[in-house]
């Protein structure tokens, strides 16, 4: 064997040499390492990842036995929406949608989400979202979470009422920042509690609070408090999945649990995830779309596994495109999301996908 | 999961790792995952051991096709007279002993005492 086939971050394929692969896979490790200060990988795991690239085999997977479970976020939009959601634009609706996850894909649990999949514009058409989880409740037998994103921005101006403190930052208002996002995120945990309990009214399964800290510190300290609520006033199982591997310090001051939230790398979040009381985290890592997959794989399942040791609840990574170590790409290849799938659980001990 | 295509996303990834769901015993173990915050070797134990089968056979159609059925907990073919939906569920929440929300709630409206 001359040369590895294998796939760059943007998804085209790149052929590489053993030495190569090698030296991806430390340098994406050690990446991680020196960023979270967690430990690189150990190297029977190296040896496993390089085993997995260098074989050329299309599709890999985990060993029988070593099957996780799979939750989802962006609900059904995959199947019936459009590009925006890496969507093929089936003429199915939502129910329909759900049951083909069911049936045909043979998922483990699947959620319902709003097509827009934000909680702002998804609360004037509650009775619409509490009537589909309803109608899949009823007739499917998996697990039925409600998913949407707490997506902050949204709430700051033009698109809401708040002052944006990205306009307001680059003026130096620094204390108005601030005050914008304290205020909006006041007003976002409002709409989570809202929305939570109208969820826990029909009964479903578990809440599912996606891309959190999309919008930095703020947001994901709002989404504690709404996972603290949900958690103490409802039966749903809640699952809170991650929008990036570090929490960006919008405010920089916010903290929980006396910890400050901005610039938390996964196994920090993991902590404030489990004592606001959530029942599954979902960590994030980024893809570099100019690093390799050995590179950028490497580096994912270095912070997952980090996670994982430390974790009582259980960890279901995010593996969907530009995310462990997947090819930042709407078709995502196979023979590269099968090995990501497989080595977070191998590698990563993640409990799920 | 995350996003993708259904055909380079969801399926690779049922492909490459997953449990299976109801093909086999992906959502009694997911169930455990979110009643009791298992993480997954103790919940792929508890529900083994509630099925009386081995870990490995969890996640194999053959073994799993037939008990579901014997149990009539729903299975993944359209088989008429087959538990579904809610009825699927309360034979669940009895075998693993966990409250399944729906469930409950149906019992609380049609008058059933809890946990019958």
């Amino acid at each position: 064997m001359t040369t590895i086939l294998t796939r760059m971050g943007d998804g085209y394929a790149v052929e590489m040499t053993p030495e190569e692969v090698r030296e991806d896979l430390a340098a994406g490790s050690a990446d991680a390492a020196k960023k979270g200060k967690i430990p690189v990988l150990e190297p029977d795991e190296f040896d496993y990842l390089f085993d997995m690239f260098a074989n050329p085999i299309r599709v890999w997977g985990v060993q029988r036995g070593h099957e996780a479970v799979l939750t989802k976020d962006g609900s059904t939009n995959s199947l019936y929406s459009a590009q925006l959601s890496s969507g093929v634009g089936l003429p199915l609706g939502r129910e329909q949608a759900f049951r083909v996850f069911e049936r045909a894909f043979a998922f483990d649990t699947m959620e319902v989400g709003h097509t827009d999949y934000s909680v702002k514009p998804a609360k004037p058409i509650v009775v619409l979202e509490q009537s589909h989880v309803e109608a899949v409740l009823a007739n499917t037998i998996i697990p039925v979470f409600y998913g949407f994103m707490p997506n902050l921005g949204l709430y700051f101006r033009p698109d809401g009422p708040y002052p944006n403190p990205a306009d307001l930052l680059p003026r130096g208002d620094i204390a108005g920042a601030r005050a914008a996002t304290e205020e909006a995120a006041a007003k976002v945990v409002e709409d989570l509690n809202w929305y939570v309990d109208k969820m826990a009214e029909v009964g479903a399964d578990g809440i599912n609070f996606d891309t959190t800290a999309s919008t930095g510190d703020g947001e994901f300290f709002a989404t504690l408090q709404a996972v603290e609520h949900a958690v103490k006033t409802t039966d749903m199982a809640v699952e809170v999945g991650m929008a990036a591997e570090c929490v960006l310090g919008f405010h920089g001051q916010v903290e929980y649990d006396g910890q400050r939230l901005a610039g938390m790398w996964p196994h920090q979040q993991l902590h404030v995830v489990e004592k606001a009381g959530a029942h599954i985290f979902g960590p994030v890592v980024n893809t570099n779309s100019r690093r390799s997959t050995p590179w950028n794989l490497a580096r994912a399942v270095t912070f997952v596994k980090a996670v994982s040791a430390e974790a009582s609840i259980p960890i279901h990574p995010n593996v969907g495109m530009g995310v462990g170590g997947v090819p930042m790409f709407e078709c995502p290849p196979i023979d590269v999301v099968s090995r990501c799938s497989a080595a977070m659980v191998e590698i990563g001990c993640a409990d799920g996908l | 999961m995350g996003t993708g295509d259904p055909s380079g996303m969801s399926i690779a990834h049922s492909v490459a790792s997953s449990m299976g769901g109801i093909r086999t015993a992906g959502d009694l173990v997911a169930r455990m995952q979110l009643s009791r915050k298992m993480r997954l070797p103790e919940a792929k134990q508890f529900v083994a051991d509630r099925l009386g089968i081995s870990v490995l056979e969890l996640c194999d159609s053959t073994v799993m096709r037939r008990l579901r059925e014997e149990l009539d907990i729903g299975v993944i073919t359209a088989v008429p007279g087959a538990a579904k939906g809610v009825e699927a569920k309360a034979r669940i929440a009895e075998l693993l002993g966990v409250k399944i929300n729906c469930v409950e709630l149906m019992k609380r409206r049609i008058g059933a005492p809890i946990g019958v």
